[in-house]
């Protein structure tokens, strides 16, 4: 199992997304990305749309200001 | 640029849809159409694009203005309307400036750009397919569109592969 960081705070809609799904399709079953995101949309929908597709949600934590951590397992 | 490698058929299967017709072939509205396509897509849609008239120009293979299609009207159609990079936009275009403005204010303000949105759209392998009416109209062949075009379609194909899901008209 491996841990693979993914910074979209500084992404838009839709880059949010896509690049977390892009990133998730590219590991292995039981690796885990690390999404730093911020509050709003992304962090209301990253860990949900995740989930909904079959992924592992391990950890929403708050880092600092707006900024969170997610971790999603393959 | 080359499509990363990426599996996606290993992820999981989902039962939503979105269907989108891509009619206008302006910036402003394709950057709406490739928006709500590889957003759909990465939050787990099953994501359909049927580009018709002037949407087809988003997936010429030449992206600037070039004489593509059959015949000497086809190709004088080809060359006005052009391809991805010589899209207007639908309000306030200034000949052709406003779509470059607004490629820099994208850039700077870090919002995918159109070009960016269409490669997202090839890596999370959307499915885009023509329409083979305005094709035979225009004098285009499927070998004038990106390899990623999956087929040319008529209503009847596209009302099966669209049923059961969202379509939206851009």
């Amino acid at each position: 199992m491996a841990i693979f960081k993914l910074d979209i705070t500084q992404e838009h809609c839709p880059m949010t997304f896509v690049k977390t799904k892009i990133q998730l399709s590219k590991l292995n079953p039981g690796d885990v990305l690390e999404v730093w995101l911020t509050e709003g949309e992304p962090l209301e929908n990253v860990p949900k749309s995740s989930r909904e597709q079959g992924f592992n949600v391990l950890e929403v934590s708050h880092i600092e200001g707006a900024i969170h951590k997610v971790l999603i397992q393959k | 640029m080359e499509a990363p490698d990426v599996d996606l058929g290993k992820l999981p299967i989902t039962q939503k849809k979105l269907s989108l017709i891509s009619f206008s072939g302006d910036f402003d509205k394709l950057v709406a159409t490739f928006t709500l396509a590889t957003g759909a897509a990465a939050v787990g849609y099953e994501v359909n694009i049927f580009f018709t008239f002037w949407g087809l120009d988003a997936i010429k293979k030449k992206q600037g203005r070039a004489f593509v299609g059959k015949g000497f009207l086809g190709k004088l159609f080809g060359f006005f309307t052009g391809g991805l990079r010589s899209a207007p936009v639908s309000r306030l275009n200034f000949l052709g400036l406003s779509p470059k403005i607004f490629r820099y204010l994208m850039r700077k303000k870090n919002v995918a750009t159109l070009e960016e949105l269409v490669e997202a759209a090839k890596t999370l392998e959307i499915n885009m397919y023509a329409c083979e009416m305005a094709m035979h109209i225009l004098g285009l062949e499927k070998s004038d569109f990106i390899h990623e075009v999956k087929g040319v379609l008529g209503v009847a194909t596209f009302l099966e592969i669209s049923e059961g899901g969202r379509t939206i008209f851009i």
